[in-house]
Protein backbone atom coordinates (compact mmCIF):
# COMPACT_ATOMS: atom_id res chain seq x y z
CA UNK A 1 0.00 0.00 0.00
CA UNK A 2 2.50 2.31 1.36
CA UNK A 3 4.71 1.90 -2.14
CA UNK A 4 1.93 2.52 -4.55
CA UNK A 5 0.53 5.89 -2.18
CA UNK A 6 3.90 7.32 -2.61
CA UNK A 7 3.72 6.81 -6.81
CA UNK A 8 0.43 8.28 -6.90
CA UNK A 9 1.30 11.22 -4.73
CA UNK A 10 4.52 11.57 -6.56
CA UNK A 11 2.33 12.30 -9.50
CA UNK A 12 -0.07 14.54 -7.79
CA UNK A 13 3.42 16.59 -6.82
CA UNK A 14 4.63 16.20 -10.07
CA UNK A 15 1.39 17.29 -12.07
CA UNK A 16 1.37 20.29 -9.34
CA UNK A 17 5.05 21.43 -10.21
CA UNK A 18 4.13 21.25 -14.22
CA UNK A 19 0.85 22.85 -14.07
CA UNK A 20 2.62 26.05 -11.57
CA UNK A 21 5.53 26.09 -13.56
CA UNK A 22 4.49 25.70 -16.84
CA UNK A 23 1.06 27.67 -16.23
CA UNK A 24 -1.16 25.11 -17.94
CA UNK A 25 -5.00 25.81 -17.58
CA UNK A 26 -4.72 21.95 -15.95
CA UNK A 27 -4.68 21.53 -12.35
CA UNK A 28 -1.93 19.63 -10.98
CA UNK A 29 -4.04 16.17 -9.90
CA UNK A 30 -5.68 16.40 -13.59
CA UNK A 31 -1.80 16.89 -15.12
CA UNK A 32 -1.19 14.13 -12.94
CA UNK A 33 -4.19 11.85 -14.44
CA UNK A 34 -2.66 12.45 -18.09
CA UNK A 35 1.40 11.34 -16.85
CA UNK A 36 -0.17 8.60 -15.40
CA UNK A 37 -2.19 6.96 -18.51
CA UNK A 38 0.92 7.94 -20.32
CA UNK A 39 3.68 6.37 -18.00
CA UNK A 40 1.35 3.04 -17.50
CA UNK A 41 1.26 2.66 -21.13
CA UNK A 42 5.34 3.26 -21.62
CA UNK A 43 5.62 0.37 -18.19
CA UNK A 44 2.35 -1.69 -18.33
CA UNK A 45 3.38 -3.60 -14.86
CA UNK A 46 2.91 0.12 -12.97
CA UNK A 47 -0.79 -0.32 -13.77
CA UNK A 48 -0.82 -3.63 -11.89
CA UNK A 49 1.32 -2.54 -8.88
CA UNK A 50 -1.35 0.70 -8.43
CA UNK A 51 -4.44 -1.33 -9.06
CA UNK A 52 -5.41 -2.33 -5.25
CA UNK A 53 -4.58 0.89 -4.15
CA UNK A 54 -6.19 3.00 -7.17
CA UNK A 55 -9.25 1.27 -6.59
CA UNK A 56 -9.79 1.27 -3.26
CA UNK A 57 -9.63 4.92 -3.10
CA UNK A 58 -12.03 4.54 -6.20
CA UNK A 59 -14.17 2.75 -4.64
CA UNK A 60 -15.14 5.94 -2.12
CA UNK A 61 -14.60 8.65 -4.49
CA UNK A 62 -18.17 10.10 -3.40
CA UNK A 63 -17.06 10.44 0.15
CA UNK A 64 -13.92 12.78 -1.22
CA UNK A 65 -16.43 15.79 -2.31
CA UNK A 66 -18.56 16.22 1.26
CA UNK A 67 -16.06 18.77 2.77
CA UNK A 68 -16.63 20.86 -0.28
CA UNK A 69 -20.21 20.26 0.14
CA UNK A 70 -20.57 21.24 3.22
CA UNK A 71 -19.26 24.46 2.01
CA UNK A 72 -23.12 25.43 1.03
CA UNK A 73 -23.61 26.46 4.43
CA UNK A 74 -21.49 29.46 4.37
CA UNK A 75 -23.15 30.37 0.85
CA UNK A 76 -26.31 30.26 2.56
CA UNK A 77 -27.26 33.93 2.13
CA UNK A 78 -26.18 34.35 -1.75
CA UNK A 79 -28.04 31.15 -2.12
CA UNK A 80 -31.28 32.45 -0.78
CA UNK A 81 -31.30 35.90 -2.68
CA UNK A 82 -30.59 33.84 -5.91
CA UNK A 83 -31.70 30.59 -5.18
CA UNK A 84 -34.12 30.65 -7.84
CA UNK A 85 -31.98 31.70 -10.73
CA UNK A 86 -29.18 29.49 -9.64
CA UNK A 87 -31.01 26.84 -9.23
CA UNK A 88 -32.94 26.77 -12.80
CA UNK A 89 -29.37 27.33 -14.55
CA UNK A 90 -28.25 24.57 -12.08
CA UNK A 91 -31.02 21.96 -13.00
CA UNK A 92 -31.71 23.25 -16.34
CA UNK A 93 -28.28 23.02 -17.98
CA UNK A 94 -27.45 19.94 -16.16
CA UNK A 95 -30.80 18.21 -17.92
CA UNK A 96 -29.59 19.52 -21.12
CA UNK A 97 -25.65 18.81 -21.31
CA UNK A 98 -26.40 15.30 -20.25
CA UNK A 99 -29.13 14.67 -23.02
CA UNK A 100 -27.33 16.40 -25.13
CA UNK A 101 -24.14 14.44 -24.49
CA UNK A 102 -25.54 11.01 -24.57
CA UNK A 103 -27.71 11.50 -27.75
CA UNK A 104 -25.10 12.75 -29.56
CA UNK A 105 -22.07 9.93 -28.71
CA UNK A 106 -24.74 7.70 -29.61
CA UNK A 107 -25.81 9.03 -32.96
CA UNK A 108 -22.09 9.52 -33.63
CA UNK A 109 -21.33 5.86 -32.76
CA UNK A 110 -24.24 4.97 -34.88
CA UNK A 111 -22.97 6.99 -37.47
CA UNK A 112 -19.41 6.04 -37.90
CA UNK A 113 -20.10 2.47 -36.99
CA UNK A 114 -17.80 3.23 -33.62
CA UNK A 115 -19.54 0.12 -31.79
CA UNK A 116 -18.15 -1.25 -28.11
CA UNK A 117 -15.49 -4.92 -28.20
CA UNK B 1 -16.53 25.85 33.71
CA UNK B 2 -17.46 22.03 34.16
CA UNK B 3 -16.16 19.52 32.56
CA UNK B 4 -18.60 18.85 29.65
CA UNK B 5 -17.91 22.32 28.23
CA UNK B 6 -13.82 21.55 28.80
CA UNK B 7 -14.00 18.39 26.27
CA UNK B 8 -16.26 20.62 23.86
CA UNK B 9 -13.40 23.21 24.41
CA UNK B 10 -10.74 20.73 23.58
CA UNK B 11 -12.66 18.87 21.07
CA UNK B 12 -13.57 22.39 18.76
CA UNK B 13 -9.84 23.09 18.67
CA UNK B 14 -8.82 19.47 17.20
CA UNK B 15 -9.22 17.94 13.62
CA UNK B 16 -10.35 14.56 15.43
CA UNK B 17 -14.08 15.98 15.73
CA UNK B 18 -15.15 16.66 12.02
CA UNK B 19 -13.07 14.22 10.60
CA UNK B 20 -14.51 11.53 12.20
CA UNK B 21 -18.07 13.37 12.02
CA UNK B 22 -17.48 13.64 8.02
CA UNK B 23 -16.98 9.66 7.67
CA UNK B 24 -19.62 8.80 9.84
CA UNK B 25 -22.16 11.53 7.83
CA UNK B 26 -20.70 9.88 5.02
CA UNK B 27 -21.25 6.40 6.03
CA UNK B 28 -24.83 7.00 7.74
CA UNK B 29 -25.26 7.69 3.76
CA UNK B 30 -23.68 5.03 1.79
CA UNK B 31 -25.79 3.09 4.25
CA UNK B 32 -29.17 4.65 3.46
CA UNK B 33 -27.85 4.35 -0.32
CA UNK B 34 -27.40 0.47 -0.05
CA UNK B 35 -30.91 -0.04 2.15
CA UNK B 36 -33.06 2.11 -0.73
CA UNK B 37 -31.08 -0.39 -3.58
CA UNK B 38 -28.84 1.80 -5.07
CA UNK B 39 -31.60 4.43 -6.07
CA UNK B 40 -30.06 7.71 -7.02
CA UNK B 41 -32.59 9.86 -5.01
CA UNK B 42 -30.73 8.48 -2.19
CA UNK B 43 -27.14 9.89 -3.49
CA UNK B 44 -24.52 9.68 -0.68
CA UNK B 45 -23.07 12.96 -0.48
CA UNK B 46 -26.29 14.77 -0.58
CA UNK B 47 -27.00 12.92 2.83
CA UNK B 48 -23.96 13.23 4.05
CA UNK B 49 -23.70 17.22 3.24
CA UNK B 50 -27.24 17.55 4.75
CA UNK B 51 -26.48 15.60 8.26
CA UNK B 52 -23.17 17.91 8.42
CA UNK B 53 -24.74 20.98 7.86
CA UNK B 54 -27.37 20.42 10.19
CA UNK B 55 -25.08 19.16 12.76
CA UNK B 56 -22.74 22.03 12.31
CA UNK B 57 -26.03 24.34 12.58
CA UNK B 58 -26.85 22.94 15.80
CA UNK B 59 -23.71 22.89 17.43
CA UNK B 60 -23.06 26.63 15.90
CA UNK B 61 -19.69 25.54 14.42
CA UNK B 62 -18.29 27.72 11.22
CA UNK B 63 -17.65 25.83 8.05
CA UNK B 64 -14.39 26.79 8.62
CA UNK B 65 -13.74 25.01 11.67
CA UNK B 66 -15.17 22.24 10.10
CA UNK B 67 -13.05 22.47 7.15
CA UNK B 68 -10.02 21.87 9.79
CA UNK B 69 -10.68 18.54 10.28
CA UNK B 70 -12.47 18.05 7.02
CA UNK B 71 -9.55 18.88 4.99
CA UNK B 72 -8.16 15.74 5.41
CA UNK B 73 -10.66 14.34 3.35
CA UNK B 74 -10.76 16.72 1.02
CA UNK B 75 -7.08 16.18 0.51
CA UNK B 76 -7.73 12.66 -1.02
CA UNK B 77 -9.30 14.25 -4.10
CA UNK B 78 -6.20 15.22 -5.70
CA UNK B 79 -4.88 11.21 -5.46
CA UNK B 80 -8.44 10.02 -5.90
CA UNK B 81 -8.13 12.30 -9.36
CA UNK B 82 -4.59 10.58 -10.41
CA UNK B 83 -5.91 7.38 -9.71
CA UNK B 84 -8.77 7.89 -12.83
CA UNK B 85 -5.93 7.57 -14.95
CA UNK B 86 -6.28 3.68 -14.21
CA UNK B 87 -9.94 2.82 -15.67
CA UNK B 88 -8.30 5.80 -18.26
CA UNK B 89 -5.84 3.45 -19.32
CA UNK B 90 -7.32 0.03 -19.30
CA UNK B 91 -9.99 1.45 -21.40
CA UNK B 92 -7.79 3.28 -24.29
CA UNK B 93 -8.28 0.54 -26.60
CA UNK B 94 -11.74 1.38 -26.72
CA UNK B 95 -11.68 5.23 -26.37
CA UNK B 96 -9.46 4.69 -29.25
CA UNK B 97 -12.42 2.69 -31.76
CA UNK B 98 -15.24 5.85 -29.91
CA UNK B 99 -12.63 9.08 -30.97
CA UNK B 100 -15.16 10.48 -32.84
CA UNK B 101 -18.33 9.91 -30.53
CA UNK B 102 -16.29 11.22 -27.76
CA UNK B 103 -14.81 14.08 -29.76
CA UNK B 104 -18.67 15.03 -30.66
CA UNK B 105 -19.66 15.10 -27.61
CA UNK B 106 -17.49 16.72 -25.29
CA UNK B 107 -18.25 19.52 -27.60
CA UNK B 108 -21.78 19.42 -27.78
CA UNK B 109 -21.92 18.27 -23.90
CA UNK B 110 -19.44 20.96 -22.60
CA UNK B 111 -21.05 23.83 -24.93
CA UNK B 112 -24.26 22.82 -24.06
CA UNK B 113 -23.41 22.82 -20.31
CA UNK B 114 -21.68 26.72 -20.13
CA UNK B 115 -24.51 28.57 -22.55
CA UNK B 116 -27.58 27.08 -20.81
CA UNK B 117 -26.72 27.80 -17.56
CA UNK B 118 -25.70 31.52 -18.55
CA UNK B 119 -28.47 31.90 -20.48
CA UNK B 120 -31.27 31.06 -17.39
CA UNK B 121 -28.76 32.97 -15.27
CA UNK B 122 -29.33 35.68 -17.74
CA UNK B 123 -33.38 35.28 -17.66
CA UNK B 124 -33.09 35.66 -13.88
CA UNK B 125 -30.23 38.63 -13.82
CA UNK B 126 -27.69 37.34 -12.18
CA UNK B 127 -24.88 39.59 -11.98
CA UNK B 128 -21.56 39.45 -13.26
CA UNK B 129 -19.66 37.80 -10.47
CA UNK B 130 -22.58 34.81 -9.56
CA UNK B 131 -22.22 34.05 -14.26
CA UNK B 132 -18.83 33.62 -13.89
CA UNK B 133 -18.95 31.70 -10.61
CA UNK B 134 -21.87 29.42 -13.20
CA UNK B 135 -20.17 29.43 -16.05
CA UNK B 136 -17.51 26.29 -15.14
CA UNK B 137 -19.99 24.80 -12.67
CA UNK B 138 -20.02 21.19 -15.03
CA UNK B 139 -16.33 20.78 -14.50
CA UNK B 140 -14.44 19.04 -11.82
CA UNK B 141 -14.03 21.39 -8.07
CA UNK B 142 -10.28 22.32 -8.38
CA UNK B 143 -10.75 23.10 -12.21
CA UNK B 144 -13.72 25.33 -11.69
CA UNK B 145 -12.60 27.16 -9.07
CA UNK B 146 -9.25 27.90 -11.11
CA UNK B 147 -11.72 29.16 -13.54
CA UNK B 148 -14.11 30.96 -11.64
CA UNK B 149 -11.29 32.94 -10.33
CA UNK B 150 -9.64 34.12 -13.33
CA UNK B 151 -13.04 35.76 -14.46
CA UNK B 152 -13.67 37.55 -11.29
CA UNK B 153 -16.40 34.68 -9.78
CA UNK B 154 -16.49 33.92 -6.14
CA UNK B 155 -14.17 30.44 -5.54
CA UNK B 156 -15.77 29.17 -3.22
CA UNK B 157 -19.75 29.59 -4.43
CA UNK B 158 -18.56 28.20 -7.64
CA UNK B 159 -17.41 25.18 -5.56
CA UNK B 160 -20.56 24.79 -4.23
CA UNK B 161 -22.39 25.04 -7.69
CA UNK B 162 -19.87 22.26 -8.57
CA UNK B 163 -20.99 20.01 -6.14
CA UNK B 164 -24.66 20.99 -6.20
CA UNK B 165 -24.03 20.46 -9.75
CA UNK B 166 -22.49 16.91 -9.52
CA UNK B 167 -25.22 15.92 -6.64
CA UNK B 168 -27.84 17.06 -9.09
CA UNK B 169 -26.51 15.25 -12.14
CA UNK B 170 -25.71 11.53 -10.22
CA UNK B 171 -29.29 11.88 -9.05
CA UNK B 172 -31.07 12.66 -12.54
CA UNK B 173 -28.73 10.98 -14.86
CA UNK B 174 -30.16 7.32 -14.67
CA UNK B 175 -34.07 8.21 -15.06
CA UNK B 176 -33.25 10.78 -17.72
CA UNK B 177 -31.35 8.80 -19.93
CA UNK B 178 -33.64 5.40 -19.08
CA UNK B 179 -36.35 8.06 -20.52
CA UNK B 180 -34.22 8.85 -23.49
CA UNK B 181 -34.04 5.21 -24.15
CA UNK B 182 -30.06 5.72 -24.16
CA UNK B 183 -28.80 2.47 -23.87
CA UNK B 184 -24.83 2.45 -25.01
CA UNK B 185 -22.72 2.35 -21.17
CA UNK B 186 -20.41 4.71 -22.85
CA UNK B 187 -22.26 7.05 -24.10
CA UNK B 188 -24.40 7.09 -20.58
CA UNK B 189 -21.51 7.45 -19.03
CA UNK B 190 -19.42 10.04 -21.13
CA UNK B 191 -22.42 12.29 -20.85
CA UNK B 192 -22.49 12.05 -17.23
CA UNK B 193 -18.79 12.89 -16.52
CA UNK B 194 -18.78 15.90 -19.04
CA UNK B 195 -21.97 17.57 -17.13
CA UNK B 196 -21.35 16.17 -13.52
CA UNK B 197 -17.42 15.91 -13.33
CA UNK B 198 -16.14 13.27 -10.60
CA UNK B 199 -19.62 13.09 -8.40
CA UNK B 200 -21.43 11.98 -12.12
CA UNK B 201 -18.59 10.03 -12.36
CA UNK B 202 -18.48 8.27 -8.96
CA UNK B 203 -22.44 7.37 -9.48
CA UNK B 204 -22.17 5.57 -12.84
CA UNK B 205 -18.77 3.77 -11.53
CA UNK B 206 -21.74 2.62 -9.23
CA UNK B 207 -24.16 1.69 -12.14
CA UNK B 208 -21.79 0.32 -14.66
CA UNK B 209 -18.40 -0.31 -14.93
CA UNK B 210 -17.68 0.94 -18.84
CA UNK B 211 -20.36 3.91 -17.89
CA UNK B 212 -17.57 4.60 -14.87
CA UNK B 213 -14.78 4.46 -17.39
CA UNK B 214 -16.34 6.85 -20.05
CA UNK B 215 -17.54 8.87 -17.08
CA UNK B 216 -13.73 9.25 -16.18
CA UNK B 217 -12.65 9.93 -19.44
CA UNK B 218 -15.89 13.15 -20.08
CA UNK B 219 -14.47 14.47 -16.69
CA UNK B 220 -11.02 14.83 -17.72
CA UNK B 221 -11.61 15.92 -21.19
CA UNK B 222 -14.25 18.85 -20.22
CA UNK B 223 -11.48 20.09 -17.50
CA UNK B 224 -9.26 20.97 -20.17
CA UNK B 225 -12.19 21.98 -22.58
CA UNK B 226 -14.33 24.48 -20.30
CA UNK B 227 -10.94 25.94 -19.08
CA UNK B 228 -10.93 27.31 -22.61
CA UNK B 229 -14.60 27.72 -23.56
CA UNK B 230 -15.76 29.33 -20.53
CA UNK B 231 -13.74 32.49 -20.96
CA UNK B 232 -15.10 32.85 -24.55
CA UNK B 233 -18.80 31.93 -23.74
CA UNK B 234 -19.13 34.54 -20.93
CA UNK B 235 -17.74 37.45 -23.09
CA UNK B 236 -20.35 36.80 -25.30
CA UNK B 237 -22.69 37.43 -21.80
Amino acid sequence: MIPALTIILSFQLIGEVASRGLGLPLPGPVVGLVLLVLCCVLRPELAEKLRGVAQGLLGHLSLFFVPAGVGVIAHLPTLAQHGIGLALALVGSTVLAIAAGALTFAAVARMTGAGDE
Amino acid sequence: MNDAALIWSYLASQPLLWLTATLAAYWAGDTIFRASGRRSIANPVLIAVVILAVVLGISGTAYQTYFEGAQFVHFMLGPATVCLGLPLYDNLRRIRRAALPVIAALFVGSLTAVVSALLIGRAFGLDRSLMASLAPKSTTAPVAIGIAESLGGQPTLAAVLVLLTGIFGAVIATPLLNALRVTDWRARGFAVGVAAHGIGTARAFQVNETAGAFAGIGMGLNAVLTAILAPLVLSLF
